[in-house]
């Protein structure tokens, strides 16, 4: 159908997540959350701590990334990410683990601003999971 | 002439060490596909990282103010080095031809008089290096206890190296791996990653116009540092294919070895079981001549 792209999620370790049938993706971009539809113009930005959903005719799966890139280009949309999950797998125990870890990391004094900001937020998202 | 006990135990013996090497080849065999089928699988992330970069960095304006992980300290007096070598031995010349390949450009370096600094990842490159280089490293890493090559460890070494060019410890980093290309051929590598070394910006067609967001040169100072990652991740995961591949190599003509030997020597034990039967035979024929 002509309002479908590809999308395809990479780790380090493989190539996590592929899909052609897609119809929008809405991103954790670094200025705020961004919907990305057919023919967006070409775009490279970089991801915070977040959900990526991707949306396709018959279903809507979310994953929970902790960091990553972005690339669109002539409708293929990339993300580079170091580590993700699906929502749908991460359970209570899981999310309180990466939340005190966090929270370990943050309370470390002689932090930046930016990383700060990023831990905080990683712990905001994973509370309203929870 | 060694004496029939003595060969036979030798025999034995040789035998018994076929059989572990025998082993071992099956078992580098199993791991050196899911080496490389875990090589190939993570090839997709370092192309695309390096394709985003190139894109950035021919997109950068202000060529001055560009990151310095990608225009350098503006000079080049202090080398880093990583090798990355295996924590077990028994791999051929898996090990050594790394070492090999390192030790030469430690030998240009310091006839151009740099300073040299070393990071060893891998017990047996630190092995091999510390007699001669003691006072050049810095920092040794192993990681035996990880089952599987991840991205968390290289991620270690990544960060090591970022904290250390940071406090401006060093000028230019260069990392030393095997690439796999077949089992029997492993090619020693030695990649710059500090500065990073752009193609000669050959792929002009692919300069196409993107969006940024936030700024590109916001985006590359947080991308560099992640590429410094997933290039020694990359150049761990040729290692440990080429670990094993260098390994199975060896191991089959250990025991081919090991076969030939076995053969000499049952040779030679039936040919002395025989002499020692035709001297009881002539003593006794003499001796029944001699009545």
């Amino acid at each position: 159908m002509s309002e479908e792209f590809k999308v395809e999620i990479v780790n380090p370790e493989k190539s996590f997540f592929s899909k052609e049938d897609v119809t929008e993706v809405v991103v954790p971009a670094f200025e705020g959350e961004m919907g990305i539809l057919k023919d967006h113009i070409p775009i490279i930005s970089f991801l915070k701590p977040g959900i990526i959903k991707v949306l396709s005719q018959s279903e809507e799966e979310s994953y929970f990334i902790e960091d990553g890139i972005l690339e669109f280009k002539e409708n293929n949309l990339s993300i580079l990410t170091s580590s993700i999950i699906k929502v749908s797998d991460l359970s209570k125990e899981k999310i309180d683990k990466i939340i005190s870890d966090s929270e370990k990391e943050s309370s470390i004094e002689d932090l930046d601003d930016q990383k700060k900001f990023l831990i905080d937020q990683k712990i905001d998202i994973l509370r309203s999971l929870n | 002439m060694a004496s029939l006990d003595d060969l036979k135990k030798r025999i034995s013996s040789v035998k018994s060490t076929q059989k572990i090497t025998k082993a071992m080849k099956m078992v580098a065999a199993a791991k050196l596909r899911r080496a490389q089928e875990n090589a190939e699988r993570g090839r997709p992330y370092s192309e695309k990282m390096n394709n985003i970069i190139l894109n950035l960095s021919s997109s950068v304006s202000d060529k001055e103010n560009a990151p310095k992980l990608l225009q350098g300290t503006g000079q080049e007096k202090t080398h880093l080095c990583v090798v990355l070598t295996s924590d077990r031995g028994l791999c051929g010349g898996f090990n050594s031809n790394i070492i090999k390949k390192a030790k030469l450009f430690f030998q240009k370096i310091s006839n151009e008089n740099k300073s040299l600094k070393i990071i060893t990842v891998g017990s047996k490159g630190y092995d091999q290096l510390k007699r001669q280089y003691k006072n050049n490293i810095i920092e040794k890493l192993s990681f035996k206890d990880s089952k599987n090559i991840n991205y968390f460890d290289a991620n270690k070494v990544g960060k090591i190296i970022i904290e250390k060019f940071e406090k401006e410890e060093f000028d230019v980093c260069t990392i030393f791996y095997n690439q796999f290309k077949n089992v029997i051929t492993q090619i020693p590598q030695e990649q710059q990653i500090i500065p990073l070394k752009t193609e000669n910006e050959k792929d002009q067609t692919n300069n196409e116009s993107y969006e940024f967001e936030p700024e590109e040169d916001e985006i590359l100072s947080n991308l560099l540092p992640k590429n410094i990652s997933t290039q020694i991740f990359k150049a761990m995961l040729e290692n440990s294919a080429s670990e094993q591949g260098s390994r199975m190599s060896a191991m089959d003509n250990a025991t081919r070895n090991a076969g030939e030997m076995v053969d000499k020597l049952t040779i030679e034990y039936n040919r002395s079981r025989q002499a020692a039967i035709t001297k009881e035979l002539i003593e006794i024929i003499s001796g029944a001549e001699s009545l």
